[in-house]
């Protein structure tokens, strides 16, 4: 079956090392849905998140072959049960002041904040699962969305471990 | 120093002997210390896929890594098909390029070329170097990661101004590789495993792979053969690693393989995959390959684990380690008994002497192609190295060459790369100058890079090539006449019609000694002959006939039960089954085709 997979992946900080693992994706026939990458704790490692939609035989090849990379550090999966996951959204909607509270009140009910206000629009910040994004996104709908950008998902395994620890000295 | 200066000391460092190349504007402060190195020598090439395949063939003949060097731009993209041929069969390679000034970078400059995002698919790593201070250890870990782990090609990346700036020369540079850890130790509860399924198999075969020969290997895996008295097959890629006069050799599988190593797969209940990849052209129909057997696989990159086919034993390791450990193994469980493997011979011994590798004379009484190579391999021996190029011509290099000793075949098996035979004869030669080195080659691959033939003659590299002169593009020719209706679209090279060019002259133009030979009778006399020199390269033009076909023949797509010995001769389907297959499994080739 189908699943969705995500994929913590540890790299060296070096030029092109996007292009070799986005590379890899495509050459082995694999659709990324999102991918996140910044820095880490240590200066010389960056992470991804890729969140990545196959089987679980296809998954442990990719995982292979991604290992192969020279740049590539360390992968682990995240089981979405044990870690937190996370996405960004920002949203403008359309929201003059005869509707401006409702829409308030949707951003107060999700934990949302409205980051820029203008007499016809509402900036607003959200953080959390998919799900939840999607949820704001589908009450804030009605009003009109404008525009709106979102991060790749990022994702921390939950408890003490850390899997950096073990894989830079 | 300067950058260029540092580069050819590490060069000289880490042991490079010799370097195939051709100079250009980037690179050109590299080649002004490169004429003083008295440690590194330089063959100067006619085109860079010639240094490519050259540093290709010179690894394949010896282990060691293969050096070739090209300007940026046009240089180093001439390099793409030899590092894409040097990657699909892990061959340890480096290319050094040059590339535009740091400046200039991304501004379409003259002669820029993206080389490291252009090669990125087809190497193992590279490299871009921005800092003379990092070539020392961007030269060392370009040598440590092709010719470690599963080997395969690294390209080096040089700006002009990088090789021109002052900088300070320190060895050994500390390698900086984090994320390369290969697995070389195989796990002792998966050995102890396989081990245990060798002893109670009744029907196993070990399925012998390039890496074996990448692991130097073939005196473990004689041992681990003989101890066992498993049936031995050798792929395309392993020619050599076990001795073809070996009683428990039952030949090469595959595409063209022997009826009885196709058949010993199919009917196998394990097999032990020894440094092998389950390439399609071995497997054939995935769904219908060896569909009793249960797998053992060992190879030294996890990745070609389970790739195509589902192992059940899974072994990471070198296979020099692996075999010893199994050999250890399998003497242990020995002493609880193994299983007999009488009837499992007969069987085998029953394909082989019903199905021996073989040909026919040309109807029109002109010269058999086969037996042209086979020849060649009964008067150069098992001591010659034997390089094809790819086509009807390989397969049959493949099969009617009788091969002893590792490393006295070299092909480009996995790319299939035309042209792979003449430059990389020539690195073989230049590695094991004291052998014989025969190209087999095609007269289509011929015509792909026969310039190298100037350098041999130049450098005083003897190579011999013996050009399978069938006038046509031979196996793109059988592949028409099989499934396109005998339509011959664009396969006939008119070097028989009208003779261009002729290869005799052709050779001489180049400083070689051209021979030819067009019957039976002139055959063996033209090899000796040119056996004799080795003060010039030899082209010999065979003119065979256009005709001759390779059998036997898994039709792409197709399952290897339905493998042909000849043409409608399929010996491993049941007599019940032909009438009904036969339909579905032609329609079947012409569908693939």
């Amino acid at each position: 079956m189908t699943q969705r997979h995500t994929l913590s992946v540890l790299v060296e900080d070096k030029p092109g090392v996007l292009a070799r693992v986005s590379g890899l994706f495509s050459r082995r026939g694999f659709n990324i849905e999102s991918l996140a990458v910044g820095p880490t704790e240590h200066p010389e490692v960056s992470r991804m998140t890729i969140v990545v939609a196959v089987d679980d035989f296809p998954l442990e090849q990719v995982t292979k072959q991604l290992n192969k990379l020279v740049h590539v550090i360390k992968i682990v999966e995240l089981e979405p049960s044990a870690s937190v996951q996370r996405e960004l959204l920002l949203v403008k909607v359309r929201a003059d002041p005869s509707v401006r509270s409702q829409v308030l009140e949707i951003v107060d009910l999700f934990r949302a904040k409205a980051v820029d206000v203008t007499p016809e629009a509402l900036t607003i910040e959200a953080t959390g699962t998919a799900e939840k994004l999607g949820a704001l996104l589908k009450n804030l709908e009605p009003f009109g969305i404008r525009e709106m950008v979102q991060s790749g998902m990022v994702a921390v395994g939950r408890g003490p471990r850390s899997i950096t620890a073990a894989a830079v000295r | 120093m300067t950058g260029a200066q540092s580069l050819v000391r590490s060069l000289e460092e880490v042991g490079c002997e010799v370097v195939f190349g051709i100079p250009g504007g980037t690179i050109l402060p590299a080649y002004d210390p490169l004429l003083d190195s008295t440690r590194v020598r330089h063959v100067l090439v006619r085109h860079e896929q010639g240094a490519g395949h050259a540093a290709t063939g010179y690894a394949q003949a010896t282990g060691k890594v293969g050096v070739c060097m090209a300007t940026s731009g046009p240089g180093a993209t001439n390099l793409v098909t030899p590092l894409a041929d040097a990657y699909m069969d892990s061959i340890p390679v480096v290319a050094i390029t040059g590339q535009q000034t740091r400046p200039l970078i991304g501004t379409d400059a003259f002669q820029e070329a993206d080389i490291t995002g252009i090669t990125m698919p087809i190497t193992k790593h590279n490299m871009l170097v921005t800092d003379p201070a990092e070539i020392p250890r961007a030269v060392m870990e370009a040598f440590h990661l092709a010719s470690t782990g599963r080997p395969g090609p690294v390209l080096v990346d040089i700006p002009k101004d990088v090789l021109q700036e002052r900088t300070v020369f320190s060895w050994p540079p500390e390698m900086k590789l984090p994320g390369y850890r290969p697995t070389t130790r195989p796990h002792g509860k998966q050995i102890r495993e396989a081990a245990k399924l060798m002893c109670t198999a009744k029907q196993p075969v070990f399925y012998v792979g390039g890496g074996v020969l990448k692991a130097e290997a073939t005196a473990e895996l004689r041992e681990l053969a003989e101890l066992t008295g498993i049936p031995v097959v050798t792929t395309l890629m392993a020619r050599g690693a076990f001795p073809d006069s070996h009683p428990q050799h039952v030949g090469m599988p595959g595409m063209h393989g022997t009826v009885a190593a196709v058949a010993a797969m199919q009917k196998a209940d394990l097999l032990v995959a020894l440094g092998a990849r389950f390439d399609d052209r071995v497997t054939g129909q995935l769904s219908t390959f060896a569909p009793n057997a249960t797998v053992v696989h060992a190879d030294i990159d996890p990745a070609e684990i389970s790739k195509n086919r589902r192992a059940d034993v899974p072994i990471v390791g070198d296979c020099k380690e692996v075999i010893s450990e199994l050999i250890d193994a399998v003497r242990a469980e020995k002493a609880n008994g193994s299983a007999d493997l009488t009837a499992w011979w007969r069987q085998l011994d029953e394909y082989r002497s019903t199905y021996p590798l073989g040909y026919d004379w040309p109807a029109d009484g002109s010269l058999s192609p086969q037996y042209v190579i086979e020849r060649i391999g009964g008067i150069a021996g098992p001591d010659a190295v034997y390089v094809a190029g790819v086509g009807q011509h390989q397969m049959w290099a493949a099969q009617f060459i009788s091969y002893e000793k590792p490393r006295s075949w070299l092909n480009s098996g996995g790319l299939g790369t035309m042209g792979f035979a003449v430059p990389a004869a020539m690195g073989a030669k230049m590695a094991r100058p004291d052998a014989v080195v025969w190209a087999i080659d095609g007269d289509g691959c011929f015509q792909m890079t026969n310039q190298e033939l100037a350098t041999c003659a130049i450098e005083n590299i003897p190579i011999k090539v013996a050009v399978i002169n069938n006038g046509n593009l031979g196996m793109v020719r059988q592949w028409q006449n099989l499934f396109y209706s005998e339509r011959y679209s664009n396969t006939d090279l008119g070097t028989h019609k009208h003779r261009i060019p002729d290869f005799k002259l052709l050779a001489e133009a180049m400083g070689c000694v051209g021979l030819r030979a067009e019957s039976k009778e002139e055959v063996d006399k033209v090899i000796k002959q040119a056996m004799e020199i080795d003060d010039r390269p030899v082209v010999i033009d065979f003119v065979v006939g256009a005709d001759a076909q390779v059998w036997p023949m898994v039709a792409a797509g197709t399952g290897n039960d339905q493998i042909m010995a000849a043409r409608d001769i399929r010996p491993l389907f049941d007599s019940d089954e032909i009438v009904a297959d036969d339909a579905t499994a032609s329609s079947r080739m012409t569908r693939e085709a």
